[in-house]
């Protein structure tokens, strides 16, 4: 062992002392309920495949008081996810030039979620159409 | 130079995570709000002959494939890059750890969507 012990900051919490990292770390976490998401989702198909008692057991889990908070904090995730997918979009994509001029930051968020708006508009008047 | 595998990842990464941002929180609602709760759709939407007829539709499989691999692959992507943030060592083990997940979660999807033929 070594006599030598240098002083070392500990890490711990580190994102906690700055609210930028805060946000950070909330956007970087959206990942884990997306995975959840795929998972309920995964689920549905093998169920699916099953056959009709197996996959009515998962149609029932779904309806259950527990599932529905559950897919609302899911569906606030999503959509923070949405919003922060396209805010930081304009540092992800390569630069775009319009008549020599840089396309602004909030012009490429703004398409992007708008964007976003008609397409969810859309698949869900599409299911609701093919539904009723 | 051997050839880094890196883009594949972030391609993933990057495809899953702006089809999430898209139609992510229409899916959720449709399946995780709207049709088991009976608000705004048919609470029938999603009985077992509905979905089965669209599961066995070739473009609703492809669809479904795409979304559950595709949100997968976006998620463990993210968790990795966000490992070393969290004070957790990334080595060969975390990368199993996260990307094994996903590409099991492909297969099982795929296997599962075949299963139900066309």
């Amino acid at each position: 062992m070594s006599a030598r012990r240098p002083y070392v900051r500990s890490m711990d919490g580190w994102w906690r002392r700055n609210p930028f990292f805060i946000v950070y770390m909330i956007r970087e976490g959206t990942a884990v309920l997306v995975v959840a998401y795929a998972v309920v989702l995964l689920f549905g198909v093998v169920r699916l495949a099953q056959g009709e008692a197996a996959y009515n057991g998962w149609l029932t889990a779904l309806q259950s008081p527990w599932s529905l908070a559950f897919h609302l904090v899911l569906l606030v995730s999503f959509i923070y996810h949405t919003w922060s997918w396209f805010s930081i979009m304009p540092k992800t994509m390569p630069m775009i030039l319009i008549g020599g001029k840089k396309l602004q930051p909030g012009v490429i968020t703004g398409a992007g979620l708008a964007v976003s708006a008609v397409v969810c508009a859309a698949l869900f008047i599409l299911v609701m159409q093919l539904a009723s | 130079m051997k050839r880094s595998n890196a883009p594949i990842f972030w391609s993933l990464f990057g495809a899953g995570g702006i089809l999430s941002a898209l139609i992510g929180p229409a899916l959720v609602f449709i399946t995780g709000i709207a049709a088991p709760s009976g608000l705004l759709l048919p609470r029938d939407t999603m009985s077992y002959p509905h979905m089965l007829a669209f599961a066995q539709h070739w473009a609703d499989k492809g669809f479904v494939f795409i979304v559950i691999s595709l949100f997968l692959w976006h998620g463990a992507h993210r968790i990795f890059h966000s490992l070393h943030d969290l004070g957790i060592p990334i080595g060969t083990g975390a990368k199993l750890a996260c990307y094994g997940p996903a590409l099991l979660g492909t297969i099982v999807a795929a296997i599962a969507l075949l299963a139900l033929r066309f």
